[in-house]
Protein backbone atom coordinates (compact mmCIF):
# COMPACT_ATOMS: atom_id res chain seq x y z
CA UNK A 1 0.00 0.00 0.00
CA UNK A 2 2.67 2.46 1.05
CA UNK A 3 4.56 1.91 -2.20
CA UNK A 4 1.67 3.40 -4.11
CA UNK A 5 1.34 6.52 -1.95
CA UNK A 6 4.95 7.48 -1.37
CA UNK A 7 5.79 8.66 -4.84
CA UNK A 8 7.94 7.92 -7.85
CA UNK A 9 11.09 6.28 -6.51
CA UNK A 10 9.47 3.28 -4.83
CA UNK A 11 7.19 2.83 -7.79
CA UNK A 12 10.18 2.57 -10.08
CA UNK A 13 11.78 -0.01 -7.82
CA UNK A 14 8.52 -1.94 -7.78
CA UNK A 15 8.58 -2.07 -11.54
CA UNK A 16 12.18 -3.25 -11.38
CA UNK A 17 11.22 -5.93 -8.88
CA UNK A 18 8.50 -7.04 -11.21
CA UNK A 19 10.88 -7.18 -14.12
CA UNK A 20 13.36 -9.21 -12.06
CA UNK A 21 10.63 -11.58 -11.04
CA UNK A 22 9.48 -11.98 -14.63
CA UNK A 23 12.86 -13.42 -15.50
CA UNK A 24 11.78 -16.51 -13.58
CA UNK A 25 9.61 -17.23 -16.60
CA UNK A 26 12.70 -18.36 -18.51
CA UNK A 27 13.48 -20.86 -15.77
CA UNK A 28 10.00 -22.37 -15.99
CA UNK A 29 10.07 -22.70 -19.75
CA UNK A 30 13.72 -23.85 -19.88
CA UNK A 31 13.03 -27.64 -19.87
CA UNK A 32 10.45 -27.18 -22.61
CA UNK A 33 12.85 -25.10 -24.68
CA UNK A 34 15.56 -27.75 -24.38
CA UNK A 35 13.19 -30.51 -25.52
CA UNK A 36 11.83 -28.25 -28.25
CA UNK A 37 15.27 -27.51 -29.65
CA UNK A 38 16.71 -31.00 -29.30
CA UNK A 39 13.73 -33.03 -30.53
CA UNK A 40 12.10 -30.65 -32.98
CA UNK A 41 14.42 -27.96 -34.29
CA UNK A 42 17.56 -30.12 -34.43
CA UNK A 43 16.06 -33.13 -36.26
CA UNK A 44 14.30 -30.86 -38.75
CA UNK A 45 17.51 -28.96 -39.32
CA UNK A 46 19.48 -32.17 -39.70
CA UNK A 47 16.94 -33.60 -42.14
CA UNK A 48 17.13 -30.43 -44.19
CA UNK A 49 20.93 -30.66 -44.19
CA UNK A 50 20.79 -34.29 -45.31
CA UNK A 51 18.34 -33.39 -48.05
CA UNK A 52 20.98 -31.15 -49.63
CA UNK A 53 23.31 -34.10 -50.25
CA UNK A 54 23.29 -37.13 -52.40
CA UNK A 55 25.06 -40.39 -51.89
CA UNK A 56 27.43 -41.10 -54.75
CA UNK A 57 27.90 -44.50 -56.32
CA UNK A 58 31.57 -44.50 -55.41
CA UNK A 59 31.04 -43.82 -51.72
CA UNK A 60 30.99 -40.43 -50.10
CA UNK A 61 28.24 -37.86 -50.36
CA UNK A 62 28.01 -35.08 -52.88
CA UNK A 63 26.51 -31.67 -52.11
CA UNK A 64 23.71 -31.17 -54.57
CA UNK A 65 21.86 -28.20 -53.12
CA UNK A 66 18.17 -28.17 -53.82
CA UNK A 67 18.42 -30.85 -56.51
CA UNK A 68 16.62 -33.42 -54.31
CA UNK A 69 13.64 -31.08 -54.06
CA UNK A 70 13.43 -30.78 -57.83
CA UNK A 71 13.44 -34.59 -57.88
CA UNK A 72 10.72 -34.91 -55.22
CA UNK A 73 8.32 -32.52 -56.87
CA UNK A 74 8.70 -34.27 -60.21
CA UNK A 75 8.62 -37.76 -58.69
CA UNK A 76 5.36 -39.36 -59.94
CA UNK A 77 5.16 -41.73 -56.95
CA UNK A 78 5.41 -38.89 -54.43
CA UNK A 79 2.95 -36.73 -56.37
CA UNK A 80 0.51 -39.60 -56.64
CA UNK A 81 0.69 -40.18 -52.89
CA UNK A 82 0.20 -36.48 -52.32
CA UNK A 83 -2.85 -36.38 -54.59
CA UNK A 84 -4.21 -39.40 -52.77
CA UNK A 85 -3.95 -37.82 -49.30
CA UNK A 86 -5.36 -34.56 -50.70
CA UNK A 87 -8.36 -36.56 -51.89
CA UNK A 88 -8.64 -38.10 -48.43
CA UNK A 89 -8.57 -34.61 -46.93
CA UNK A 90 -11.42 -33.48 -49.22
CA UNK A 91 -13.60 -36.43 -48.30
CA UNK A 92 -12.58 -37.38 -44.78
CA UNK A 93 -12.27 -33.99 -43.07
CA UNK A 94 -15.82 -32.79 -43.89
CA UNK A 95 -17.29 -36.18 -42.94
CA UNK A 96 -15.48 -36.23 -39.60
CA UNK A 97 -16.16 -32.63 -38.60
CA UNK A 98 -19.73 -32.71 -39.93
CA UNK A 99 -20.62 -35.89 -38.11
CA UNK A 100 -18.89 -34.73 -34.92
CA UNK A 101 -20.85 -31.46 -35.04
CA UNK A 102 -24.21 -33.15 -35.59
CA UNK A 103 -23.59 -35.62 -32.75
CA UNK A 104 -22.41 -32.87 -30.40
CA UNK A 105 -25.49 -30.75 -31.23
CA UNK A 106 -27.87 -33.64 -30.49
CA UNK A 107 -26.07 -34.56 -27.27
CA UNK A 108 -26.17 -30.91 -26.23
CA UNK A 109 -29.97 -30.75 -26.37
CA UNK A 110 -30.79 -34.23 -25.11
CA UNK A 111 -30.26 -35.12 -21.47
CA UNK A 112 -31.51 -38.70 -21.61
CA UNK A 113 -29.62 -41.77 -20.41
CA UNK A 114 -29.25 -42.76 -24.05
CA UNK A 115 -27.51 -39.45 -24.78
CA UNK A 116 -25.04 -39.98 -21.94
CA UNK A 117 -24.34 -43.52 -23.09
CA UNK A 118 -23.82 -42.34 -26.67
CA UNK A 119 -21.35 -39.68 -25.57
CA UNK A 120 -19.32 -42.37 -23.86
CA UNK A 121 -19.48 -44.89 -26.71
CA UNK A 122 -18.69 -42.36 -29.44
CA UNK A 123 -15.60 -41.24 -27.53
CA UNK A 124 -14.43 -44.74 -26.59
CA UNK A 125 -12.42 -45.37 -29.80
CA UNK A 126 -10.09 -42.56 -28.71
CA UNK A 127 -8.88 -44.89 -25.94
CA UNK A 128 -8.06 -47.55 -28.57
CA UNK A 129 -4.74 -47.22 -30.42
CA UNK A 130 -5.22 -46.43 -34.12
CA UNK A 131 -3.20 -49.56 -34.87
CA UNK A 132 -5.76 -51.73 -33.08
CA UNK A 133 -8.71 -49.81 -34.54
CA UNK A 134 -7.38 -50.56 -38.02
CA UNK A 135 -6.71 -54.18 -37.02
CA UNK A 136 -10.31 -54.71 -35.86
CA UNK A 137 -11.77 -53.22 -39.02
CA UNK A 138 -9.43 -55.24 -41.23
CA UNK A 139 -10.84 -58.41 -39.64
CA UNK A 140 -14.41 -57.16 -40.04
CA UNK A 141 -13.74 -56.35 -43.71
CA UNK A 142 -12.05 -59.66 -44.38
CA UNK A 143 -13.98 -62.21 -46.49
CA UNK A 144 -12.49 -64.97 -44.32
CA UNK A 145 -13.10 -63.54 -40.86
CA UNK A 146 -15.74 -60.86 -41.17
CA UNK A 147 -19.52 -61.00 -41.03
CA UNK A 148 -20.10 -59.64 -44.53
CA UNK A 149 -19.68 -62.91 -46.45
CA UNK A 150 -22.14 -64.71 -44.17
CA UNK A 151 -24.61 -61.87 -44.24
CA UNK A 152 -24.79 -61.76 -48.04
CA UNK A 153 -24.95 -65.56 -48.25
CA UNK A 154 -28.14 -65.53 -46.20
CA UNK A 155 -29.80 -63.58 -48.96
CA UNK A 156 -28.21 -65.70 -51.64
CA UNK A 157 -25.88 -62.92 -52.80
CA UNK A 158 -22.14 -62.76 -53.28
CA UNK A 159 -20.49 -60.34 -50.93
CA UNK A 160 -18.48 -57.41 -52.30
CA UNK A 161 -14.82 -57.50 -51.34
CA UNK A 162 -14.28 -54.40 -49.26
CA UNK A 163 -10.53 -54.92 -49.43
CA UNK A 164 -10.47 -54.77 -53.24
CA UNK A 165 -8.60 -51.82 -54.83
CA UNK A 166 -11.86 -50.10 -55.81
CA UNK A 167 -13.27 -50.17 -52.31
CA UNK A 168 -10.21 -49.51 -50.17
CA UNK A 169 -10.72 -45.75 -50.17
CA UNK A 170 -14.11 -46.00 -48.50
CA UNK A 171 -12.82 -48.72 -46.18
CA UNK A 172 -10.06 -46.43 -44.90
CA UNK A 173 -12.40 -43.44 -44.59
CA UNK A 174 -14.61 -45.58 -42.37
CA UNK A 175 -11.73 -46.71 -40.14
CA UNK A 176 -10.52 -43.14 -39.57
CA UNK A 177 -14.05 -41.83 -39.01
CA UNK A 178 -14.71 -44.50 -36.38
CA UNK A 179 -11.41 -43.74 -34.69
CA UNK A 180 -11.53 -39.94 -34.52
CA UNK A 181 -15.09 -38.61 -34.62
CA UNK A 182 -15.46 -39.01 -30.84
CA UNK A 183 -12.42 -36.85 -30.14
CA UNK A 184 -13.69 -33.98 -32.29
CA UNK A 185 -17.18 -34.48 -30.88
CA UNK A 186 -15.90 -33.94 -27.32
CA UNK A 187 -14.09 -30.74 -28.33
CA UNK A 188 -17.19 -29.37 -30.08
CA UNK A 189 -19.47 -30.59 -27.30
CA UNK A 190 -17.55 -28.70 -24.63
CA UNK A 191 -17.60 -25.58 -26.81
CA UNK A 192 -21.39 -25.91 -26.98
CA UNK A 193 -21.56 -26.32 -23.22
CA UNK A 194 -19.71 -23.02 -22.89
CA UNK A 195 -22.38 -21.17 -24.90
CA UNK A 196 -24.49 -18.90 -22.67
CA UNK A 197 -28.02 -20.45 -22.55
CA UNK A 198 -29.68 -17.01 -22.51
CA UNK A 199 -28.48 -16.58 -26.10
CA UNK A 200 -30.69 -19.33 -27.46
CA UNK A 201 -33.48 -19.47 -24.91
CA UNK A 202 -35.01 -16.35 -26.40
CA UNK A 203 -35.02 -17.97 -29.83
CA UNK A 204 -36.62 -21.12 -28.43
CA UNK A 205 -39.32 -19.11 -26.68
CA UNK A 206 -40.00 -17.27 -29.93
CA UNK A 207 -40.89 -20.62 -31.39
CA UNK A 208 -37.69 -21.49 -33.24
CA UNK A 209 -37.13 -25.23 -33.53
CA UNK A 210 -34.12 -26.88 -31.90
CA UNK A 211 -32.65 -27.44 -35.35
CA UNK A 212 -33.07 -23.78 -36.27
CA UNK A 213 -31.50 -22.67 -33.01
CA UNK A 214 -28.65 -25.08 -33.53
CA UNK A 215 -27.88 -23.77 -37.01
CA UNK A 216 -28.52 -20.05 -36.55
CA UNK A 217 -27.53 -19.41 -32.94
CA UNK A 218 -25.16 -22.10 -31.72
CA UNK A 219 -23.19 -22.93 -34.85
CA UNK A 220 -21.77 -19.42 -35.38
CA UNK A 221 -20.64 -19.38 -31.75
CA UNK A 222 -18.57 -22.56 -31.97
CA UNK A 223 -16.79 -21.74 -35.23
CA UNK A 224 -13.39 -21.32 -33.51
CA UNK A 225 -13.42 -24.87 -32.20
CA UNK A 226 -14.66 -26.18 -35.56
CA UNK A 227 -11.63 -24.52 -37.13
CA UNK A 228 -9.29 -26.08 -34.56
CA UNK A 229 -10.79 -29.52 -35.21
CA UNK A 230 -10.48 -29.02 -38.96
CA UNK A 231 -6.80 -28.16 -38.62
CA UNK A 232 -6.13 -31.23 -36.48
CA UNK A 233 -8.02 -33.41 -38.90
CA UNK A 234 -6.18 -31.87 -41.86
CA UNK A 235 -2.76 -32.45 -40.27
CA UNK A 236 -3.67 -36.01 -39.29
CA UNK A 237 -4.94 -36.91 -42.75
CA UNK A 238 -2.00 -35.47 -44.70
CA UNK A 239 0.38 -37.64 -42.69
CA UNK A 240 -1.73 -40.77 -43.09
CA UNK A 241 0.38 -43.79 -42.15
CA UNK A 242 -0.85 -46.20 -39.47
CA UNK A 243 -4.22 -47.25 -40.89
CA UNK A 244 -3.10 -47.98 -44.46
CA UNK A 245 -0.01 -49.79 -43.11
CA UNK A 246 -2.15 -52.12 -40.98
CA UNK A 247 -4.77 -52.69 -43.68
CA UNK A 248 -1.99 -53.55 -46.11
CA UNK A 249 -1.52 -56.89 -44.33
CA UNK A 250 -5.03 -57.88 -45.45
CA UNK A 251 -5.07 -55.99 -48.76
CA UNK A 252 -1.54 -55.96 -50.19
CA UNK A 253 -2.74 -55.53 -53.77
CA UNK A 254 -5.01 -52.57 -52.97
CA UNK A 255 -2.48 -50.69 -50.82
CA UNK A 256 1.02 -50.45 -52.29
CA UNK A 257 3.95 -49.63 -49.98
CA UNK A 258 3.99 -46.15 -51.50
CA UNK A 259 0.30 -45.47 -50.84
CA UNK A 260 0.85 -42.24 -48.86
CA UNK A 261 3.85 -39.86 -48.79
CA UNK A 262 4.75 -41.01 -45.27
CA UNK A 263 4.70 -44.67 -46.31
CA UNK A 264 6.76 -43.76 -49.37
CA UNK A 265 9.36 -41.95 -47.24
CA UNK A 266 9.68 -44.92 -44.86
CA UNK A 267 9.96 -47.27 -47.83
CA UNK A 268 12.64 -45.17 -49.54
CA UNK A 269 14.64 -45.04 -46.31
CA UNK A 270 14.41 -48.62 -45.08
CA UNK A 271 13.84 -50.77 -48.15
CA UNK A 272 16.02 -48.82 -50.53
CA UNK A 273 18.47 -47.21 -48.12
CA UNK A 274 18.18 -43.77 -49.74
CA UNK A 275 18.32 -41.70 -46.57
CA UNK A 276 19.05 -38.37 -48.24
CA UNK A 277 16.09 -38.73 -50.54
CA UNK A 278 13.87 -39.95 -47.69
CA UNK A 279 14.83 -36.87 -45.69
CA UNK A 280 13.80 -34.75 -48.65
CA UNK A 281 10.39 -36.45 -48.82
CA UNK A 282 9.82 -36.11 -45.05
CA UNK A 283 10.89 -32.49 -45.05
CA UNK A 284 8.77 -31.63 -48.10
CA UNK A 285 5.71 -33.27 -46.57
CA UNK A 286 6.27 -31.42 -43.31
CA UNK A 287 6.49 -28.10 -45.16
CA UNK A 288 3.35 -28.84 -47.18
CA UNK A 289 1.39 -29.73 -44.03
CA UNK A 290 2.67 -26.66 -42.23
CA UNK A 291 1.85 -24.33 -45.11
CA UNK A 292 -1.53 -25.99 -45.62
CA UNK A 293 -2.63 -25.62 -42.02
CA UNK A 294 -1.14 -22.14 -41.72
CA UNK A 295 -2.95 -21.04 -44.85
CA UNK A 296 -6.20 -22.47 -43.54
CA UNK A 297 -5.79 -20.66 -40.22
CA UNK A 298 -4.87 -17.46 -42.04
CA UNK A 299 -7.94 -17.61 -44.27
CA UNK A 300 -10.23 -18.28 -41.33
CA UNK A 301 -8.56 -15.88 -38.92
CA UNK A 302 -11.60 -13.62 -38.79
CA UNK A 303 -13.92 -16.47 -37.88
CA UNK A 304 -11.59 -18.13 -35.42
CA UNK A 305 -10.60 -14.96 -33.62
CA UNK A 306 -6.93 -15.97 -33.76
CA UNK A 307 -4.51 -13.17 -34.39
CA UNK B 1 -36.66 -18.55 -14.37
CA UNK B 2 -34.19 -18.37 -17.15
CA UNK B 3 -31.54 -20.60 -15.61
CA UNK B 4 -32.34 -23.86 -17.34
CA UNK B 5 -33.78 -24.94 -20.64
CA UNK B 6 -37.50 -24.22 -20.90
CA UNK B 7 -39.47 -27.13 -19.50
CA UNK B 8 -42.42 -28.51 -21.32
CA UNK B 9 -40.64 -27.65 -24.55
CA UNK B 10 -38.85 -30.94 -24.90
CA UNK B 11 -40.53 -33.01 -27.59
CA UNK B 12 -39.56 -36.66 -27.66
CA UNK B 13 -37.19 -36.11 -30.58
CA UNK B 14 -37.67 -39.63 -31.90
CA UNK B 15 -35.43 -39.17 -34.98
CA UNK B 16 -32.56 -38.01 -32.78
CA UNK B 17 -32.99 -40.96 -30.43
CA UNK B 18 -33.02 -43.42 -33.33
CA UNK B 19 -29.91 -41.77 -34.74
CA UNK B 20 -28.17 -42.18 -31.39
CA UNK B 21 -29.06 -45.87 -31.20
CA UNK B 22 -27.56 -46.40 -34.67
CA UNK B 23 -24.45 -44.52 -33.59
CA UNK B 24 -24.06 -46.62 -30.46
CA UNK B 25 -24.28 -49.81 -32.52
CA UNK B 26 -21.77 -48.51 -35.07
CA UNK B 27 -19.22 -47.48 -32.47
CA UNK B 28 -19.63 -50.69 -30.48
CA UNK B 29 -19.48 -53.24 -33.30
CA UNK B 30 -15.69 -53.48 -33.67
CA UNK B 31 -15.20 -53.68 -29.90
CA UNK B 32 -17.99 -56.23 -29.55
CA UNK B 33 -16.44 -58.27 -32.36
CA UNK B 34 -13.06 -58.14 -30.61
CA UNK B 35 -14.56 -59.30 -27.31
CA UNK B 36 -16.32 -62.22 -29.00
CA UNK B 37 -13.33 -63.13 -31.16
CA UNK B 38 -10.98 -63.22 -28.19
CA UNK B 39 -12.96 -66.20 -26.87
CA UNK B 40 -12.41 -68.22 -30.03
CA UNK B 41 -9.75 -70.71 -31.07
CA UNK B 42 -7.82 -70.30 -34.31
CA UNK B 43 -10.08 -72.50 -36.47
CA UNK B 44 -13.23 -71.05 -34.86
CA UNK B 45 -12.22 -67.58 -36.00
CA UNK B 46 -12.58 -68.71 -39.62
CA UNK B 47 -15.65 -70.86 -39.71
CA UNK B 48 -18.12 -70.87 -36.93
CA UNK B 49 -21.78 -71.59 -37.25
CA UNK B 50 -22.63 -68.72 -34.93
CA UNK B 51 -20.96 -66.14 -37.17
CA UNK B 52 -18.19 -63.66 -36.31
CA UNK B 53 -20.41 -61.53 -34.09
CA UNK B 54 -21.52 -64.26 -31.70
CA UNK B 55 -19.77 -66.76 -29.41
CA UNK B 56 -18.96 -70.21 -30.72
CA UNK B 57 -19.66 -73.43 -28.87
CA UNK B 58 -16.44 -73.62 -26.91
CA UNK B 59 -14.93 -70.89 -24.86
CA UNK B 60 -11.20 -70.56 -25.61
CA UNK B 61 -10.41 -67.26 -23.96
CA UNK B 62 -8.23 -68.82 -21.24
CA UNK B 63 -6.55 -71.10 -23.75
CA UNK B 64 -5.71 -67.95 -25.75
CA UNK B 65 -4.40 -66.25 -22.64
CA UNK B 66 -2.06 -69.11 -21.90
CA UNK B 67 -1.07 -69.04 -25.57
CA UNK B 68 -0.07 -65.41 -25.12
CA UNK B 69 2.08 -66.44 -22.16
CA UNK B 70 3.89 -69.26 -23.94
CA UNK B 71 4.20 -68.22 -27.60
CA UNK B 72 7.73 -66.85 -28.21
CA UNK B 73 8.44 -67.23 -24.50
CA UNK B 74 5.57 -64.98 -23.54
CA UNK B 75 6.99 -61.95 -25.34
CA UNK B 76 3.45 -60.54 -25.45
CA UNK B 77 3.57 -59.53 -21.78
CA UNK B 78 6.90 -57.90 -22.36
CA UNK B 79 5.38 -55.81 -25.17
CA UNK B 80 2.55 -54.79 -22.87
CA UNK B 81 5.07 -53.87 -20.16
CA UNK B 82 7.07 -51.82 -22.69
CA UNK B 83 3.94 -49.94 -23.73
CA UNK B 84 3.21 -49.14 -20.09
CA UNK B 85 6.77 -48.00 -19.50
CA UNK B 86 6.87 -45.74 -22.56
CA UNK B 87 3.41 -44.33 -21.94
CA UNK B 88 4.00 -43.52 -18.29
CA UNK B 89 7.56 -42.25 -18.45
CA UNK B 90 6.80 -40.30 -21.63
CA UNK B 91 3.42 -39.09 -20.37
CA UNK B 92 4.60 -38.02 -16.91
CA UNK B 93 7.69 -36.36 -18.39
CA UNK B 94 5.69 -34.51 -21.05
CA UNK B 95 3.14 -33.37 -18.48
CA UNK B 96 5.80 -32.08 -16.08
CA UNK B 97 7.51 -30.12 -18.83
CA UNK B 98 4.20 -28.77 -20.15
CA UNK B 99 3.00 -27.66 -16.72
CA UNK B 100 6.23 -25.78 -16.02
CA UNK B 101 6.25 -24.15 -19.44
CA UNK B 102 2.53 -23.34 -19.58
CA UNK B 103 2.77 -21.74 -16.14
CA UNK B 104 5.86 -19.77 -17.14
CA UNK B 105 4.18 -18.48 -20.28
CA UNK B 106 0.99 -17.54 -18.45
CA UNK B 107 2.32 -15.94 -15.31
CA UNK B 108 5.63 -14.23 -16.15
CA UNK B 109 5.84 -11.37 -18.57
CA UNK B 110 9.48 -11.90 -19.55
CA UNK B 111 11.13 -10.37 -22.60
CA UNK B 112 10.72 -12.48 -25.71
CA UNK B 113 7.68 -14.29 -24.36
CA UNK B 114 5.52 -13.45 -27.35
CA UNK B 115 8.09 -14.70 -29.82
CA UNK B 116 8.79 -17.96 -28.03
CA UNK B 117 5.11 -18.67 -27.57
CA UNK B 118 4.48 -18.05 -31.26
CA UNK B 119 7.08 -20.78 -31.92
CA UNK B 120 5.17 -23.15 -29.65
CA UNK B 121 1.91 -22.43 -31.46
CA UNK B 122 3.60 -22.91 -34.81
CA UNK B 123 5.00 -26.26 -33.72
CA UNK B 124 1.49 -27.51 -32.97
CA UNK B 125 1.19 -27.56 -36.75
CA UNK B 126 4.35 -29.57 -37.34
CA UNK B 127 3.03 -33.08 -37.83
CA UNK B 128 4.49 -35.58 -35.37
CA UNK B 129 5.12 -38.16 -38.05
CA UNK B 130 6.98 -35.63 -40.18
CA UNK B 131 9.52 -35.72 -37.33
CA UNK B 132 9.88 -39.49 -37.24
CA UNK B 133 12.36 -39.89 -40.10
CA UNK B 134 14.41 -36.80 -39.17
CA UNK B 135 14.59 -38.08 -35.59
CA UNK B 136 15.67 -41.46 -36.88
CA UNK B 137 18.51 -39.90 -38.90
CA UNK B 138 19.65 -37.84 -35.92
CA UNK B 139 19.34 -40.67 -33.40
CA UNK B 140 21.27 -43.05 -35.60
CA UNK B 141 24.16 -40.56 -35.59
CA UNK B 142 23.92 -40.47 -31.77
CA UNK B 143 23.62 -44.28 -31.49
CA UNK B 144 20.26 -43.95 -29.76
CA UNK B 145 18.47 -46.15 -32.29
CA UNK B 146 17.03 -49.34 -30.85
CA UNK B 147 17.04 -48.09 -27.27
CA UNK B 148 14.06 -47.18 -25.12
CA UNK B 149 15.20 -43.55 -25.25
CA UNK B 150 14.50 -43.35 -28.97
CA UNK B 151 10.81 -43.71 -28.11
CA UNK B 152 10.65 -41.94 -24.75
CA UNK B 153 12.64 -38.78 -25.44
CA UNK B 154 10.67 -37.51 -28.47
CA UNK B 155 7.40 -38.03 -26.59
CA UNK B 156 8.48 -35.48 -23.97
CA UNK B 157 7.57 -32.70 -26.36
CA UNK B 158 3.93 -31.63 -26.07
CA UNK B 159 3.16 -28.20 -27.52
CA UNK B 160 -0.58 -28.87 -27.19
CA UNK B 161 -0.19 -29.71 -23.50
CA UNK B 162 1.80 -26.52 -22.93
CA UNK B 163 -0.87 -24.53 -24.71
CA UNK B 164 -3.68 -26.05 -22.65
CA UNK B 165 -1.89 -25.42 -19.35
CA UNK B 166 -1.20 -21.82 -20.31
CA UNK B 167 -4.85 -21.16 -21.11
CA UNK B 168 -5.95 -22.86 -17.89
CA UNK B 169 -3.48 -20.81 -15.83
CA UNK B 170 -4.76 -17.59 -17.37
CA UNK B 171 -8.38 -18.45 -16.67
CA UNK B 172 -8.35 -20.35 -13.40
CA UNK B 173 -5.33 -19.11 -11.48
CA UNK B 174 -5.76 -15.56 -10.18
CA UNK B 175 -2.61 -13.45 -9.77
CA UNK B 176 -3.89 -12.28 -6.37
CA UNK B 177 -3.55 -15.81 -5.02
CA UNK B 178 0.12 -15.93 -6.05
CA UNK B 179 0.76 -12.42 -4.73
CA UNK B 180 -0.67 -13.39 -1.35
CA UNK B 181 1.84 -16.21 -1.11
CA UNK B 182 4.66 -13.89 -2.18
CA UNK B 183 3.73 -11.33 0.46
CA UNK B 184 4.01 -14.13 2.98
CA UNK B 185 7.59 -14.54 1.84
CA UNK B 186 7.23 -17.61 -0.36
CA UNK B 187 9.81 -18.01 -3.13
CA UNK B 188 8.68 -18.31 -6.76
CA UNK B 189 9.13 -22.08 -6.73
CA UNK B 190 7.35 -22.40 -3.41
CA UNK B 191 4.45 -20.32 -4.75
CA UNK B 192 4.33 -22.56 -7.81
CA UNK B 193 4.50 -25.78 -5.82
CA UNK B 194 2.16 -25.13 -2.93
CA UNK B 195 -0.23 -22.49 -4.26
CA UNK B 196 -0.49 -22.91 -8.02
CA UNK B 197 -0.15 -26.68 -8.52
CA UNK B 198 -3.21 -27.55 -6.38
CA UNK B 199 -5.28 -25.09 -8.42
CA UNK B 200 -4.13 -26.64 -11.66
CA UNK B 201 -4.97 -30.22 -10.76
CA UNK B 202 -7.83 -30.74 -13.27
CA UNK B 203 -5.70 -29.38 -16.10
CA UNK B 204 -2.75 -31.53 -15.06
CA UNK B 205 -4.82 -34.73 -15.03
CA UNK B 206 -6.24 -33.91 -18.46
CA UNK B 207 -2.84 -33.19 -20.00
CA UNK B 208 -1.47 -36.36 -18.40
CA UNK B 209 -4.33 -38.35 -19.88
CA UNK B 210 -3.77 -36.84 -23.33
CA UNK B 211 -0.02 -37.44 -23.35
CA UNK B 212 -0.21 -40.98 -21.92
CA UNK B 213 -2.74 -41.86 -24.63
CA UNK B 214 -0.58 -40.26 -27.33
CA UNK B 215 2.47 -42.31 -26.33
CA UNK B 216 0.45 -45.48 -25.75
CA UNK B 217 -1.02 -45.19 -29.26
CA UNK B 218 2.32 -44.53 -30.90
CA UNK B 219 3.03 -46.79 -33.85
CA UNK B 220 5.12 -45.09 -36.54
CA UNK B 221 7.89 -43.86 -34.21
CA UNK B 222 8.60 -47.15 -32.36
CA UNK B 223 8.17 -49.12 -35.58
CA UNK B 224 10.94 -47.10 -37.19
CA UNK B 225 13.19 -46.75 -34.13
CA UNK B 226 13.17 -50.24 -32.63
CA UNK B 227 14.47 -53.29 -34.46
CA UNK B 228 14.81 -55.56 -31.44
CA UNK B 229 11.50 -57.28 -30.72
CA UNK B 230 12.23 -57.18 -26.99
CA UNK B 231 11.82 -53.40 -26.99
CA UNK B 232 8.64 -53.23 -29.03
CA UNK B 233 5.48 -51.74 -27.59
CA UNK B 234 2.26 -53.68 -28.04
CA UNK B 235 1.22 -51.89 -31.25
CA UNK B 236 4.41 -52.83 -33.12
CA UNK B 237 4.41 -56.37 -31.71
CA UNK B 238 0.83 -57.08 -32.75
CA UNK B 239 1.53 -55.68 -36.21
CA UNK B 240 4.42 -58.16 -36.52
CA UNK B 241 2.13 -61.07 -35.61
CA UNK B 242 -0.53 -59.76 -37.96
CA UNK B 243 1.75 -59.52 -40.99
CA UNK B 244 3.29 -62.90 -40.20
CA UNK B 245 -0.11 -64.52 -39.92
CA UNK B 246 -1.08 -62.99 -43.27
CA UNK B 247 1.92 -64.16 -45.26
CA UNK B 248 3.37 -66.98 -43.17
CA UNK B 249 2.89 -70.73 -43.25
CA UNK B 250 0.07 -72.36 -41.28
CA UNK B 251 2.26 -72.92 -38.24
CA UNK B 252 3.00 -69.20 -38.09
CA UNK B 253 -0.65 -68.23 -38.17
CA UNK B 254 -1.53 -66.99 -34.73
CA UNK B 255 -4.79 -65.17 -35.52
CA UNK B 256 -6.21 -66.11 -32.12
CA UNK B 257 -3.22 -64.56 -30.37
CA UNK B 258 -3.44 -61.38 -32.48
CA UNK B 259 -7.10 -61.00 -31.58
CA UNK B 260 -6.96 -61.90 -27.89
CA UNK B 261 -3.73 -59.93 -27.52
CA UNK B 262 -5.41 -56.85 -29.01
CA UNK B 263 -8.38 -57.34 -26.69
CA UNK B 264 -6.29 -57.67 -23.51
CA UNK B 265 -4.19 -54.64 -24.46
CA UNK B 266 -7.11 -52.23 -24.84
CA UNK B 267 -8.86 -53.17 -21.59
CA UNK B 268 -6.67 -51.10 -19.22
CA UNK B 269 -7.08 -47.84 -21.14
CA UNK B 270 -10.81 -48.29 -21.65
CA UNK B 271 -11.24 -48.90 -17.92
CA UNK B 272 -9.12 -45.84 -17.14
CA UNK B 273 -11.30 -43.74 -19.43
CA UNK B 274 -14.47 -44.96 -17.78
CA UNK B 275 -13.10 -43.96 -14.38
CA UNK B 276 -11.67 -40.63 -15.50
CA UNK B 277 -14.78 -39.51 -17.36
CA UNK B 278 -15.12 -36.24 -15.55
CA UNK B 279 -11.71 -35.14 -16.74
CA UNK B 280 -12.11 -35.73 -20.44
CA UNK B 281 -15.76 -34.71 -20.40
CA UNK B 282 -15.08 -31.45 -18.62
CA UNK B 283 -14.58 -28.23 -20.51
CA UNK B 284 -10.83 -28.46 -20.63
CA UNK B 285 -10.34 -28.98 -24.31
CA UNK B 286 -9.34 -26.68 -27.08
CA UNK B 287 -13.02 -26.27 -27.85
CA UNK B 288 -13.72 -24.06 -24.90
CA UNK B 289 -11.13 -21.54 -25.98
CA UNK B 290 -11.84 -18.25 -27.53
Amino acid sequence: MSAITTGAAPRASLAKLRQRRDRWGWLFIAPFLVVFIVFLVAPLGYAFWLSLWQKGLVGGARFTGLYNYVRVFTDPVFLQGLRRVAYYVLVMVPIQIGLATIIAMILDTLTTKLARLSRLLVFLPYAVPAMIGALMWSFLYSPNFGPITGLFKQFGLTAPNILAPDNIFGALVNVVTWQWVGYYMIIIFSALKAVDPSLYEAALLDGASTTQTAIHVKLPLIVPSLIMCTVFSLIGTLQFYTEPTILRAAAPSAIPVTYTPNMYAANVAFSRGLFNYASTIAFSLGIIVFIGSYLFLFLTRKQSGLK
Amino acid sequence: MSTSKPHGYQPKRIPSQVFLVILCVYFLIPLWWLLVASTKSNPDLFVSSSGPLWFSGHFSFFANLSGLSTYSNGIYWRWLGNSLLYAFVGGIGATTISVLAGYGFAKYNFKGRGFVFALVLGSVMVPATALVLPLFMMFSKLSLINTIWAVILPSLLSPVGTYLIRVYCQEALPDELMDAARVDGASEFRTFWSVSIPQLRPAIVTVLLLSVVATWNNFFLPQIMLSSSKLWPITVGLNYWLTHSSVGSTSEQVWNLVVSGAFVSIVPLIVAFLFLQRYWQSGLTLGSLK
